[in-house]
């Protein structure tokens, strides 16, 4: 177990985190600005990938395919919430969680009626392709390297938009307090749409960036949708910097848990049972966390509201 | 008499007579498929216990219809291939017979209920959602990982388990023992709605701070909604593996937990003949759904969400047009 493998291994967690972050952002957001539990988002981020991959199929242009996995999560995720969404947000927890499941369904079979049940692929563009060498003598794939500066630039971003801009402040008014900043003249319809659609284009981006190194097909969202959720829980919902930690210290659990558990289980075990033991613990180990995080600080690290 | 019990008297006869009619009209697979539509309604009524009385979301019920299937398939897997589930520290044989089976199954996810329940029930609202998710998850990925009884591939079983004084492998006289099941755990949930106890969970879904003004638990009561939950919900998941003589772990899987909430909704949150004709239902659009196309889902997502939006009160609600009281 050398030096050089575990900082690889810390920069594909690092990397797997930062993705994650970019699909809780949008659901943390969601669930704290309109109190909505969002099951379809990981349809979003499998529109984002279908989008790019079928653009920049077309085009050539990798650019262009992530432009189209953008606009075109954004605008399936307007639509979906005036059609659908906001008659959701008075109801129950239940009836979200159900209706967004049948969202799910929707997505999911319409995607494979358009495209097909066989993988897309989406190629990583050729300026961004093969290693690079990191300080140190590191040899580490260009391309993650750049998902790990992209999703940090996005990151910032979202941070400046929520805590400097007209639209972060009624985001962060309408967390606290929506009949008041209705009462202050704020559109408080408009804003909740372009909160789910901010949201749906941060699921399409990740969508469209992760398609790239793995194959775009129906059915992609979920597991990530379900990670997604372990993020916002471990954060505390509703909190973006909860978002981030909780991503990060997801993406480290689950990459280093599935590299050094085995390792750890040798110490105890022999080799073949320590390799059986320990990737069945690592496979679980996210969901540890998260039971352990719930049942130390049941709102999460960063939560206030129960 | 009034027109719910009429209706529910005419539901469980239906289930009584379609599945006899279908089979001295020659046709097994009705029976099969009604088979399976009772085995997901027990399991419903399983999460009935905790969902619609106790009030408590749990988007894991897929655990414990997986630890009675892998009770199911582990007992019998022993016993097809003659091999001892432990020796040590006492010899523990496989076994083909359903009463041992069922009891492996109800006293395994009674257990784990309760650990799961202890944990999760510290939370509320989504927190509790999502931790009984994650829980679900865990048993997901261990099964997977669970290479000694099939991993990803999961258990097939080569003839159905047998129970004393019935031929399973006919299917007529398999459904007729699902149903007595499914009846038994029914009157028994009617009459635990109807028990001090039940009316106690009932006012600890409505109003937990008076329940504990009169001196009583919530949480603890919570908890043994939820262990008993478990436990119905266990011993379906039994019967489902011994169905499909085959167990794997998509049973343990988060959309099993998904599909369980459909039922209950989809029939009638709130009502003990909810989640039986949710089921009923919801196999029988699977059936028919999936004849006509091969996009069946679409079909099924829309009328799911025109439930949720426009008829609060599922099947049942619209058919009798009065909501049952829940907040």
């Amino acid at each position: 177990m050398s030096l050089i493998l575990l900082i690889e291994q810390i920069l594909n967690g690092l990397q797997f985190g930062i993705m994650l972050f970019l699909m809780a952002a949008g659901l943390t957001l969601i669930f704290g600005v309109m109190g909505l539990i969002n099951l379809a988002h990981g349809s979003l981020y499998m529109i984002g990938a279908f989008c790019a991959a079928a653009v920049a199929g077309a085009t050539g242009s990798f650019l262009l395919g992530l432009i189209a996995a953008l606009a075109g999560a954004a605008i399936a995720g307007a639509l979906v919430e005036l059609v659908v969404i906001r008659r959701l947000y008075t109801k129950d927890h239940l009836d979200q969680v159900l209706a967004t499941f049948a969202l799910i369904l929707i997505f999911s079979e319409g995607t494979r009626w358009l495209f097909g049940s066989f993988p897309l692929f989406l190629d990583i563009p050729d300026a961004l392709s093969g290693p690079v060498t990191l300080p140190g003598g590191i040899e580490y794939p260009l391309y993650r390297l750049t998902l790990i500066i992209v999703g940090l630039l996005v990151a910032a971003g979202l941070f400046l938009l929520i805590s400097r801009t007209r639209l972060g402040i009624q985001i962060r008014a309408g967390e606290n307090d929506r009949e008041m900043i209705a009462a202050l003249g704020v559109d408080i319809a408009k804003l909740y749409t372009i909160v789910f659609a901010l949201g749906a284009a941060l699921a399409g981006l990740a969508g469209a960036l992760v398609g790239a190194i793995q194959s775009v097909q129906v059915g992609m969202g979920e597991p990530v949708l379900i990670l997604a959720f372990v993020v916002i829980v471990i954060g505390g919902i509703g909190s973006i910097k909860g978002a981030l930690i909780g991503a990060i210290l997801v993406g480290l659990t689950d990459t280093l848990g599935g590299i050094f558990l085995p390792e750890l289980m040798k110490l105890f075990f022999s080799p073949a049972t320590a390799t059986s033991i320990g990737s069945s613990i690592a496979s679980m180990s996210i969901y540890i966390l998260m039971a352990a995080v719930l049942v130390l600080r049941p709102t999460g690290l960063f939560g206030a509201r129960a | 008499m009034t027109r719910e019990t009429l209706f529910n008297s005419a539901a469980l006869a239906a289930l009584a007579l379609v599945p006899l009619w279908a089979h001295f009209s020659g046709e097994p697979f009705t029976v099969t498929l009604a088979t399976r539509a009772v085995i997901l309604a027990l399991a419903a009524v399983g999460l009935h216990i905790a969902l619609g009385l106790g009030g408590l979301v749990s988007l894991g019920h897929a655990v414990f219809f997986g630890i009675g299937g892998y009770a199911m398939g582990i007992l019998a897997h022993h016993a097809q291939t003659y091999t001892p589930l432990m020796e040590w520290p006492f010899v523990i044989e496989g076994t083909k017979s359903m009463p041992v089976i069922w009891l492996v199954a109800v006293v395994l996810s009674s257990v784990v209920a309760y650990f799961i329940g202890l944990l999760s029930l510290r939370t509320s609202g989504v927190y509790f959602i999502m931790i009984t998710l994650a829980f679900g998850q865990m048993f997901f990925f261990f099964a997977i990982s669970w290479s000694a009884y099939g991993g990803e591939d999961g258990l097939s079983i080569y003839v159905r388990n047998g129970f004393p004084g019935v031929n399973t492998l006919v299917p007529i006289q398999f459904y007729a023992l699902c149903f007595v099941i499914l009846a038994a755990v029914m009157f028994f949930a009617a009459r635990l709605q109807r028990s001090p106890f039940g009316l106690a969970l009932n006012a600890a879904r409505q109003a937990p701070d008076r329940v504990e003004t009169v001196g009583l638990n919530p949480m603890r009561l919570r908890l043994i909604a939820f262990v008993l939950s478990g436990a119905i919900t266990g011993l379906a998941g039994a019967l489902f593996a011994d169905l499909n003589r085959f167990v794997s772990p998509t049973m343990f899987s988060w959309q099993m937990s998904g599909e369980l909430i459909i039922f209950i909704i989809l029939g009638g949150l709130g009502r003990l003949y909810g989640p039986v004709v949710g089921a009923v239902v919801f196999v029988a659009l699977e059936h028919i759904l999936g004849d006509l196309s091969d996009y069946w889902h679409i079909y099924l997502g829309v009328l799911l969400l025109g439930v949720v939006l426009f008829a609060r009160g599922g099947i049942i609600g619209m058919l009798l047009g009065r909501e049952v009281a829940h907040d």
